[in-house]
């Protein structure tokens, strides 16, 4: 049971990370990051169902801190943007060295 | 004052313990109070330098300085040392006049208060004050501690005594000069680090002191510093003694390594650790002795004393030939525990010291600058004390030490009292001619008489005449040099393949011939000085006449002690047959603190008669009154002119007047290669070339080309970002997983 579990939530996972590091779109991005999000909490529930409600206390907290993350995210994709006219990384690299 | 606690707790058991020795740390104090109040008031004037150069009234000199090697300036312009402007008195003058000398005498008073307290206990541990924890650092333990023993307790009296009569004598000398609270500020200050250097008990105070002195001596010889030549003859002096004071600190890195501890007490406990005879201990003696040479103006080192004759002339008396000067020769009896136990660098010290002797006296026959003769005169002097000290004597060259400070320092303020006249003389009547110059004298013991009287006590006490102190003093020691040459253990060694008898007789021989040099050149100084016709001039002559009692009473002092100062240490030889007093006072005295290292280097010695050495008292008294007398039927004070018409020297006269070119000679080889090097080499090669080029911009470079480098790796594109990201997730979660 739970090895099964674990198998879906890393493949959600992996896939996360593939959205994330494939796309060049803010907006996809961001959508991956919060499927990654997704897949941790999966597997907290996951390992909650055999050690405890410890990990379901997790999955409250994570939700949380990734609305507050998802507002301000939104909010700097807005104002990128707004200034830019465009929401694709390859344009955006202020920082460079 | 500080950690009185601590103080009582460190000196349980000694004899003077809770007595007036306990307010020791008030000697140096008081004379540190000085320095405070009268540096306070210095700073509360118009101006803090020498008045300045440009105003009319400056007396203008030194026209030879332009032209003379960048070494030797200095030459004759301590003239403008008695510059006494339209009065200017300082308008703290006043108060100066009590605090400065007040304090010596005060510090003087104490002095006695702990000599008396010493005489009346039997001490043959030294007395010793820790008052904190200095450099605590490893094995290293240094205290800020003062050691009262026999020695230094000499060295007290004679720093505090002479050096309050002294301070009276510079109130009448400085008062109308406009730095006047910054003299003796500078001259308070010196005290303070004598008497630390003579306190301290072990070699880091000591040295604290010794570079303090160093210090002051420079701040006076540069005390009218307006003048380029002065402001360099003060330089020359603290370049030349810093070259000393590495030899000494090196032997006390050495002393540390070797045997760990740097206070005296414990030095003299660990000292045959080093091993008898060993180059160890030679080596570390060299390089004290070194220091030695800086301090105490001797070969190789002696080429700034007479530059220091700049400054003002008390400070010449206090610092030059009383006080500081000799803090080499204490520094050898201090160590007598080390220097004993190497004949070689003692007998090192004995040569240098009679070579010094006499390679100074023969110049002081050609000067003719009244301060330059007793300023070779000094250096000579030191010499026979450097004699005394290296053959072991250690009494015998603390005697001359003594006695020493007493007439030079007699005849130094004499000089200024000479000077100041002169001085005086000239200026009132406008005339630019050289006050220190003797051809411009002749003839002053009409004007001067009282000067005149001390100064021929100070000659005959210098020459050797009985009774006077130098002949008691100089005659021991070169008494002791005979005596050692007889079986001792340094007659035994050998120096340099010589065999140390040799090596001693031919030190007594020097040091006779020097005695009838030294007898024959001060007799030309008084009788050029104060004999003949006069050669001032006409007009100037009216002017000249005794100085005010402010400064003839403390040479009353000073000749009063040079007649009596004999009397610490009668020689046996002449108790036997005159009744004079006690003999060998002080012999007794310093026998706790130097009597196991002078019985260290005279072991052996045979006794010799009492009648030769009566001879040789007789004989070296025979050679003072021949010296006297050539000089006498030899000198034509009638025959001399003054400076603006003498004809040049030629020959072999002009070579002794030059001092042997030994100033020029140095600067040619040392000083022209050094700024030659310096300019070429240091500075556009090892200067711009390395430090700037290869290190500054150097490591700049190569911070700059990682920064380049790192810079590569920040695109800016968040995608590598996260893919870098991964990649080192990845990277660690299999090194972890695959462990």
């Amino acid at each position: 049971m739970l090895a099964e579990s674990l198998a879906l939530t890393a493949a959600l996972f992996i896939i996360g990370v593939m959205g994330v590091l494939i796309h060049r779109n803010a907006i996809i991005i961001f959508m991956c990051v919060e499927l990654m999000l997704t897949a941790v909490n999966l597997t907290f529930v996951a390992f909650s169902r055999f050690y405890g409600p410890a990990g379901q206390v997790f999955v409250i907290f994570v939700m949380t801190v990734s609305a507050a993350e998802a507002a301000v995210g939104l909010a700097i994709i807005i104002a990128i943007y707004r200034h830019r006219q465009t929401v694709n990384l390859k344009d955006i690299n202020l920082l460079k060295g | 004052m500080l950690l009185q606690s601590a103080v009582a707790l460190a000196s349980d058991a000694h004899p003077l313990a809770g007595t007036i020795a306990a307010w020791v740390w008030l000697l140096p104090v008081l004379p540190l109070a000085g320095f405070v109040i009268n540096g306070l008031l210095s700073l509360n004037s118009a101006h803090f330098g020498p008045s300045d150069p440009n105003t009319p009234d400056h007396h203008p000199h030194s026209e030879g300085a332009a032209e003379a090697p960048v070494i030797s300036h200095g030459e004759e312009e301590g003239a403008a040392g008695d510059d006494h402007h339209a009065v200017k008195r300082h308008r703290w003058a006043g108060v100066t006049s009590i605090v400065g000398p007040g304090v010596l005498i005060l510090s003087f008073l104490l002095a006695l208060g702990i000599w008396r307290a010493m005489t009346g206990v039997e001490m043959e541990a030294p007395f010793i004050q820790r008052y904190f924890s200095w450099m605590p650092v490893g094995d290293l333990h240094i205290d800020a501690a003062l050691q009262l023993d026999q020695l230094s307790m000499l060295m007290i009296l004679v720093v505090t005594g002479v050096g309050a009569v002294i301070h009276v004598f510079s109130v009448g000398y400085m008062q109308d000069d406009p730095g006047y609270p910054r003299y003796f500020a500078y001259l308070n200050l010196f005290v303070f680090f004598m008497l630390v250097l003579v306190l301290g008990s072990n070699y880091p105070v000591m040295f604290i002191g010794w570079e303090g002195v160093g210090l002051c001596s420079y701040l006076l010889i540069g005390f009218w510093f307006n003048d380029k030549a002065i402001a360099d003859a003060g330089k020359k002096a603290f370049i030349v003694n810093r070259i000393g004071d590495f030899g000494f600190l090196i032997a006390m890195f050495m002393l540390f390594a070797n045997i760990g501890v740097l206070d005296f007490v414990g030095v003299n406990a660990k000292a045959l650790e080093l091993g008898v005879g060993s180059g160890l201990v030679t080596a570390i003696c060299l390089f004290m002795f070194l220091g030695c040479t800086g301090k105490s103006a001797q070969i190789p080192l002696y080429i700034w004393l007479p530059d220091a004759m700049a400054g003002p002339t008390p400070v010449s008396a206090l610092i030059h030939a009383a006080t500081m000067v000799t803090a080499g020769v204490y520094l050898i009896a201090r160590s007598g525990a080390l220097f004993s136990l190497s004949p070689v660098a003692s007998l090192t010290v004995a040569v240098v010291g009679a070579v010094t002797a006499i390679f100074a006296a023969s110049i002081a026959f050609k000067q003719w600058d009244i301060k330059k003769v007793l300023a070779y005169s000094t250096i000579s002097q030191l010499g026979y004390m450097f004699v005394g000290v290296g053959v072991g004597a250690y009494v015998s060259g603390m005697f001359h030490l003594v006695t020493h400070s007493f007439f030079k320092a007699l005849l130094f303020l004499g000089s200024g009292s000479v000077i100041h006249a002169m001085h005086h003389a000239y200026h009132t009547t406008n005339s630019h001619e050289d006050a220190q110059d003797m051809r411009n004298m002749g003839g002053l013991r009409k004007y001067l008489p009282v000067t005149c009287v001390l100064m021929w006590i100070g000659t005959l006490a210098i020459a050797g005449i009985p009774p006077f102190a130098g002949f008691f003093s100089k005659d021991e020691i070169l008494g002791e040099v005979f005596l050692r040459a007889h079986g001792s253990n340094l007659a035994s060694a050998s120096w340099l393949g010589m065999p140390g008898s040799g090596v001693l007789y031919a030190i007594y021989a020097i040091g006779l011939v020097t005695a009838l040099m030294t007898a024959i050149y001060m007799t030309r100084m008084m009788l050029y000085t104060f004999h003949g016709p006069n050669r001032t001039g006409a007009t100037e002559e009216q002017h000249l006449h005794e100085v005010s009692w402010l400064m003839t009473g403390p040479v009353v002092v000073l000749g009063i002690l040079t007649v009596i100062g004999g009397w610490l240490n009668l020689p046996r030889a002449i108790t036997d047959v005159v009744p004079l007093g006690r003999p060998a006072v002080l012999d007794h005295w310093l026998e706790p603190t130097v009597g196991a290292a002078t019985a260290r280097l005279s072991a052996g010695t045979r006794e010799i008669p009492a009648s030769t050495e009566q001879l040789l008292i007789l004989g070296a008294v025979v050679i003072a009154v021949a010296g006297i007398a050539f000089a006498f039927a030899w000198l034509k004070p009638a025959r001399l002119v003054p400076k603006r018409d003498a004809p040049a020297e030629e020959g072999f006269e002009r070579v002794v007047a030059n001092k042997y070119y030994v100033d020029e000679g140095i600067d040619a080889t040392v000083v022209r290669p050094t700024y030659a090097v310096s300019k070429t080499f240091l500075w556009r090669v090892v200067d711009v070339g390395v430090i700037d080029g290869l290190l500054v911009n150097g490591s700049a470079a190569i911070a700059r080309g990682f920064g380049w480098l790192g810079s590569r790796l920040q695109t800016g594109n968040v995608g590598i970002y996260a893919w870098v990201l991964v990649v080192g997730v990845v990277a660690l979660l299999g090194a972890f997983t695959l462990r």
